[in-house]
Formats: C-alpha cells, sequence, structure tokens
C-alpha cells in the first residue's frame, strides 16, 4: 500500500510552504480585505503564475508544467494554508479543468497556455437566483450566437477576462436543455456589479449578459453532466484548501492558548480547552484522510470519483468550518476583533463550503453516487 | 498513491486468505443466522456473547482453544512475536493484513489478545529467560489464557491510584486488596498484577508488577453483569494470597515503568470491533419505511448518513496511511489515536438513530426480534460501555491533546506527595 504523497510531492509542498509564508504573509492577506478596490494580489499571482503553480495540471503542449492532479493538490493545501487571496480556484480548478477535459482542441490551443500562464484569468457562473443552483432555475438563454441573462454570485468576476457560462439552448427549464459556453468577458453588453462577500479576499460580483457572443463548450445540452463532473474534481482540491486552514486554525489556537495565561495557568492546560482541540485535530485527521482519497480517485480517473469528492468535500467542511470557530471561542474576546486573525480563516472557511455547493447539498450527492455505485 | 500490496505483502495475504478459506467461515454484513441474538461485536478480552449459560461458555471457550491452536500451528496467532518464542517474527504490515483477511470471517476472538498483545510483550521485556520458555509458547496456542489486573474500584483514568496491597514476607508477597474490570478473569489461567508495595513512596514509585497463577488459594472471581446483560468483565478479591518474589517482573517500586510496557502495547492488540457501522444502518435504511417511504429517501435520514459515512471512511483511510508508514517500515503517525473516539460515539449514535428509524420495533429486544436481529439494541448498549473501556472518551482527548499536539498537562495534585498522604474520597 501507497497511500501517502511522494517524495518529490512532498518537496513541492515544503518548497510552496516557505514561499508562501514569505509572499503571502497576513499583511498582504489585509491589503485585499481592507481595499474595497482590490479583488486579488497581483503581485502575488504573478509570482506564482511565474513559478508555474497555475500550470501544474495543465499538460506541456498547451503550456502548463505538465505534472499532475496530486501536485495540484498539494499547491491547493498550502494555499488554504496562507489564505492566499487570488483567482487560483476559479481560474485553476473550474475554467482550466473544463477546458482541459471538454474543450475542443482549437479551444485548448487558444485558452490554456493563457491561462497557464496566469496573463488571462477564467471562472465559471451557475448560479442566478438564491438557493440550490437546479436546470429550472437558469433562465440565461443562448439563441443567434449571443448570450443574454443574468449569472450571480460569480466568483472572481470582477477580474476574470474569461467565463464559462451554463445557459438554456433550447426549450427552458430541464437539464438536456442546458449547455455551457465561453465568453469573453471584454466586450460590449458585459456588465458587472461588484458584490460584497462574507471573505472579502475571495470577491464575487453579479454580471449582466446583453447580445454578448459566446461559443459552445463541449456537447450541446450537456452542462449539467460536464458541471458535476468538473465540481467532482474541484472538491478534491477545494478539500485540500480546507484541510490547509483547518490545520493552520488548529496551530494558531495552541499557539494562543499557550501563551495566554488566566486564573494563574496557560489556558492551553484547561481540559475544555484541550478537548475543543482535541476534537478540531480528530476533524482534521478525518478529512485529511478523505481528501486524500479523493486525490487517489481524482488522479487514477478512477469510478469512485463522485463518491471520493463528495466524502473529501463533506469532511473538508466540517473541518475547517469547526476549527474556525472555535479558535475564534478560545481565543476569546480578542478572537472577534479585526486586528486578530481569527476572522480572517473563520470568514474563508464558510465561503469555502460554499463556493461550489453547500455542504447540504455534497452530503446528498454523497448519498445518491452511494445510492448508484450500489455497493458500499 | 495506490492500495496494491508489494509482492511480499501480497504473497502473505495470499497464504493468509488461504488458511481462513480452509478453515473459517465468511461473515456477512448483517448476520443472518435466524437465532443470532448478538451483533458479532468483540473486543480483546471480551469475547462475542454467548448465549445458554455456562455450558455454552465452556463450550464456546473450547472451540476458540480449538481455533487458536490451529492458528498457532499455522503461524498466524503470533506473527509479531519473534520466532524463539513460537512466533512468526514478521512485521507490523503482516499483522495488518491478516487482521484485515481475518476481519472477514467469523472466528472466535475476544480470548487470546491480552496475552498475546499486551501481556507476552511485557514478559519479553521484563520476564526471566526461564519464564519466557515456560509461559510464551502456551500463550500462543492457547492452552493458557492470561488476563490484565490493573484497574482497581479507585483506579480507572487514573490507574497508578492503585491500592492493591503487596507485603514482603521472605521470599514470597502477600497480596490484599480489589481489582476490577478484569476481562475474561473466570477463564483466564494466568495474570499480570500491578500492586503498591510502598504506600510511602510518590504514587508513580509504590508500585510493583507481578505475574500469577488464577488458581492461586485467596483469590475470588465475580461476574459484573453489564448494561448489556452480559458479564464479559469481572471483580477479582485478593484476601493474603501468596506469591513468591520470584513472579515479579522488574524491580521493586519499578511496577509502573513494567505497566507502561503493557499499555503500550495496548493500542497494537486492539482491534477493531466488526459489526455495526455505516454499512450497517445503510443497509437498514434501505429496508426501514419512515412517514414519506423507505427511510433512506428521507432528506434528513440522509444527511445523517453522510456525516457517518465520511466519519467511517476517514478511519479507514487514516488507517491505510498508517499502514503506509508501515508498509515503508516507518514508524506510524499518531493519526491513529482517534481511532476508538470516533469509533465508539459513532457506534451509539448510529444505533440510537436505527432505532429512532425503527419507531416503536426499536423498543423491542428480544430473541425473536423479526428486525435486523437486535443488531442495533446490542450497538445500542455495547457503545455506551465502548466509549469508557481501554480509554475513556475524555481521556483520550487529553492524550490527543498533551501527546499529540503537545498542550500542557492539567495541573495536578498528586505529584509531590507520597501516595498515603493524598486525598481519596470515599474509597
Amino acid at each position: 500500500m501507497n497511500f501517502d504523497f511522494s517524495d518529490d510531492q512532498k518537496l513541492l509542498r515544503d518548497q510552496a510552504r516557505k514561499f508562501l509564508f514569505d509572499k503571502c504573509d497576513r499583511k498582504s492577506v489585509r491589503t485585499i480585505l481592507d481595499d474595497d478596490q482590490l479583488h486579488y494580489h497581483k503581485e502575488l499571482w504573478s509570482q506564482i503564475s511565474e513559478m508555474g503553480w497555475t500550470g501544474t495540471a495543465i499538460p506541456e503542449e498547451y503550456g502548463g508544467l505538465g505534472l499532475g492532479m496530486l501536485e495540484l493538490c498539494v499547491i491547493a493545501e498550502e494555499l488554504g494554508r496562507s489564505l492566499a487571496p487570488t483567482p487560483f480556484s476559479s481560474s485553476i480548478y473550474l475554467f482550466a479543468e473544463f477546458i482541459k477535459n471538454y474543450g475542443s482542441e482549437d479551444q485548448k490551443k487558444k485558452f490554456l497556455p493563457l491561462i497557464a500562464s496566469g496573463e488571462k484569468i477564467g471562472t465559471f457562473a451557475l448560479s442566478e437566483t438564491n438557493g440550490t443552483p437546479k436546470p429550472s432555475n437558469v433562465k440565461t438563454e443562448y439563441s443567434s450566437e449571443t448570450i443574454n441573462g443574468y449569472k450571480s454570485p460569480v466568483s472572481d468576476g470582477e477580474t476574470a477576462d474569461y467565463l464559462i457560462i451554463a445557459a438554456n439552448s433550447d426549450n427552458k427549464g430541464n437539464r438536456n436543455s442546458l449547455s455551457l459556453y465561453i465568453v469573453d468577458l471584454h466586450q460590449d453588453g458585459v456588465s458587472k456589479t461588484s458584490l460584497e462577500t462574507i471573505d472579502p479576499t475571495r470577491p464575487a460580483c453579479s454580471i449582466k449578459f446583453e447580445n454578448v457572443k459566446a461559443e459552445l463548450l463541449g456537447e450541446q445540452g450537456m452542462a449539467w453532466d460536464m458541471t458535476e463532473n468538473i465540481f467532482n474534481r474541484a472538491a478534491v482540491l477545494y478539500s485540500f484548501e480546507q484541510v490547509g486552514g483547518a490545520q493552520v486554525s488548529l496551530d494558531e489556537a495552541k499557539k494562543y492558548s499557550m501563551e495566554r495565561f488566566a486564573f494563574g495557568r496557560q489556558i492551553g492546560s484547561f481540559q475544555a480547552l484541550k478537548h475543543k482541540m482535541a476534537d478540531m485535530y480528530v476533524k482534521i485527521e478525518l478529512a485529511r484522510s478523505n481528501a486524500y482519497y479523493g486525490a487517489w480517485a481524482l488522479s487514477t480517473d478512477s469510478n469512485e470519483l463522485p463518491v471520493a469528492a463528495a466524502g473529501a468535500r463533506v469532511s473538508a467542511s466540517d473541518a475547517f468550518n469547526y476549527a474556525a470557530k472555535e479558535n475564534i471561542q478560545i481565543h476569546g474576546g480578542v478572537g472577534f476583533t479585526w486586528d486578530y486573525d481569527c476572522h480572517l480563516f473563520y470568514r474563508r472557511s464558510k465561503l469555502l463550503s460554499l463556493n461550489i455547493g453547500s455542504t447540504r447539498q455534497w452530503k446528498e450527492n454523497l448519498i445518491s453516487n452511494l445510492e448508484k455505485r450500489n455497493i458500499v | 498513491m495506490d492500495f496494491n500490496d508489494s509482492q511480499q505483502e501480497a504473497a502473505f495475504r495470499k497464504e493468509a486468505r488461504d488458511f481462513l478459506e480452509a478453515n473459517a467461515e465468511k461473515r456477512s454484513i448483517i448476520s443472518d443466522k435466524p437465532s443470532d441474538k448478538s451483533p458479532q461485536i468483540a473486543v480483546a478480552g471480551a469475547p462475542e456473547t454467548v448465549k445458554g449459560g455456562k455450558e455454552a461458555a465452556q463450550e464456546a471457550l473450547e472451540r476458540a482453544k480449538v481455533w487458536q491452536k490451529k492458528k498457532a500451528e499455522a503461524g498466524f496467532a503470533a506473527i509479531l512475536w519473534p520466532k524463539e518464542f513460537g512466533g512468526y517474527g514478521g512485521s507490523p504490515i503482516q499483522q495488518v493484513i491478516y487482521s484485515q483477511e481475518e476481519h472477514d470471517y467469523l472466528v472466535p476472538s475476544g480470548y487470546f489478545e491480552i496475552g498475546i498483545g499486551m501481556l507476552g510483550p511485557t514478559m519479553m521485556v521484563w520476564g526471566k529467560d526461564e519464564d519466557k520458555k515456560r509461559y510464551l509458547p502456551k500463550m500462543i496456542t492457547g492452552e493458557e489464557i492470561w488476563c490484565q489486573l490493573f484497574s482497581e474500584p479507585s483506579a480507572g483514568s487514573d490507574l497508578a491510584g492503585i491500592k492493591m496491597k503487596a507485603e514482603k514476607d521472605g521470599d514470597e508477597w502477600v497480596l490484599n486488596g480489589q481489582k476490577v474490570w478484569t476481562s475474561g478473569a473466570h477463564f483466564a489461567d494466568y495474570g499480570m498484577i500491578v500492586a503498591r508495595s510502598d504506600p510511602s513512596a510518590l504514587k508513580h514509585k509504590g508500585l510493583t508488577y507481578f505475574y500469577l497463577d488464577m488458581k492461586t488459594p485467596g483469590i475470588e472471581i465475580r461476574p459484573i453483569k453489564q448494561i448489556s446483560g452480559t458479564s464479559n468483565f469481572n471483580e477479582v478479591f485478593f484476601n493474603d494470597v501468596r506469591i513468591p518474589d520470584s513472579q515479579r517482573l522488574g524491580g521493586e517500586g519499578e511496577g509502573w515503568k513494567v505497566a507502561l510496557t503493557t499499555l503500550m502495547n495496548e493500542r497494537l492488540a486492539v482491534g477493531d470491533p466488526p459489526g455495526l457501522d455505516f454499512d450497517q444502518i445503510f443497509e437498514a435504511t434501505k429496508e426501514l419505511e419512515v412517514e414519506d417511504g423507505l427511510a433512506i429517501k428521507n432528506s434528513e435520514v440522509r444527511q445523517k448518513m453522510a456525516d457517518w459515512y465520511v466519519q467511517s471512511r476517514g478511519l479507514q483511510y487514516t488507517k491505510f496511511r498508517s499502514i503506509t508508514a508501515l508498509s515503508k517500515g516507518q514508524t506510524p503517525g499518531p493519526e491513529l489515536s482517534i481511532s476508538k473516539l470516533v469509533t465508539a460515539s459513532k457506534m451509539q449514535d448510529v444505533s440510537a438513530y436505527a432505532l429512532e428509524l425503527m419507531d416503536s420495533s426499536g423498543m423491542v429486544h428480544h430473541d425473536q426480534n423479526p428486525v435486523l436481529k437486535n443488531l442495533f439494541q446490542n450497538g445500542y448498549f455495547f457503545s455506551a460501555a465502548m466509549r469508557i473501556a481501554g480509554g475513556t472518551d475524555e481521556v483520550l482527548r487529553n492524550i490527543i491533546a498533551e501527546r499529540v499536539l503537545g498542550l500542557p498537562q492539567d495541573e495536578r495534585a498528586d505529584k509531590k506527595v507520597p501516595f498515603n498522604e493524598l486525598p481519596s474520597g470515599k474509597n
């Protein structure tokens, strides 16, 4: 059995951790948090692009490094640890994966090198209304080679150059009427409105489309199937980000509890707090193991992916949400101040657990995929 | 990443599988024997429940001994033990592989694990050569069963709070006091015991460790009837029990150190109780009906099931991480310390929820119970005990906090005071 990352992958992790420790400290994260006009950390983005992280899992022939999904999982965990304020997830886990898996040869040649180099940023938009997205909620339409409609929230929409969008290609309201389209956002008819989010270091906007040109991605009528598959792939990567964030939440809770004294002793010596941190550890180790399994399924294109991805996602959301909220609790009063960093993790944890579908929705996915598999 | 065995591992697995296939019966997800009142739950020292009183228990014990002998002859009874004591001289990964394979078969368990897993290794470290030669091989073959006499009424989570008196009289020691929670004392031939030889020393300094014949005069064994109605544990009373000094393991006052050798082996010895996990409740939800149809179609049920699935598989994959380290010849990280903490609570939650799904039928705990053979009724009781035995949830959290996370120890009142000056409450 070899259920672990390789030595090379661990080396990559160490390098990434060191780099982000230097270049993506909390001060950098806060520059994005505190300034409404900044949507991502441009300097950091160009540095990680230069190192090739954005092209990690993009084949060399399309300008990437041609490494695998396991390497991308390694990077994801480090981005999660450092709370990196970049559009990495939108552009790489989603846009690039859509193009890589469903794009025509021409589309791959056109988009992937620009995404791999970090020169252009892509994202994905499905949701139009509150609540769980479903085919009947999609009102955006495609006809005569143009898109009309509205998407909200669109993660990293403000900074994105390209967008993949689900729209009705014929009779509305069912799964098979939806197709995916690629939209160049630098054109007339695209109007963006910034939205505040619960984590301003991961921004979103709403976008209105009026007679906007678009090109079909993949097969017509297959939007829902393609999205499910790419969400499964992305769920594994998100779960690594979440595990990374959860681990740092625990580390910081622990550090504070050993420095802070009350009643004449370190607060970390009180069982009430120790047990909380033990519970964080339990959830994080379960999440890490589920994420590993997701990574295995992702990297081997296993039939297990739908179950493995949902399991990783549910477990990681639980771990990060718990670790982030109890980190605030362990810090006490200073934990809910703007100055202390606890809220950065609290914000990020909830945002990440909503970004590609809520935990509730992923639990439902998990059980329905288990039923489909019909064996447990 | 892959889940494949190495060539040697695969060869060993085949050896184990061939042996089991030829000698044991396969286990199904939910036992389909209609008369089977008990779920197949057993942990080290707590054999699965046997119906039919003393005679049936005696028969079950004999069956277990026959099985153990076969297993020993095939070399699988003590895979980690050196060959000179009748072991296989194998590696931890081989032990894991054998356990994985055996997990799928209905074989007797709960009689020999404490001896082979914990007490034998203690004797290997602290025993004299003639002791090792005399006792260890028979421990493996199951001819002689051993029990562990550590806990006392006032020494549970605080194990070093032992009060059992050990007084020296020439070449002998005289033991007086009471042990409790002794698994298998009623069928054990020998035991290992920690007693207080110097009450005026500090708590951890005044203990001495011995082994003894359970038929020594002055020992009285009384079973403890548990919440489940069964009796796997005993109270053991010592009334002027005389044992020779030659049965001491380690020096006088070194008992705690010897006990730690025993306890350090506990994690390896206590396996997973098979039989009540996500898979079982998943099967049940496909049969049980709630107000709007089959339970598995109900949204609330599905949400809960997802939580248990990720706990169950999360533990399984955590084990895979540890096994990977073993397979590379490395020491696994501390991640498996979460195992019992998660398993016991999960079993309790799963059982309680399954009873909910049965509605008023959940009340029935009867031999003829048509609903899933009492699996969840039994689990409901068993899990309450499991959250306490072998380290309570709270002690396990302390262990994770202190030893894994490195958090400071709680302030303690018993560190610098002689044992006989410590406040001790009712006991």
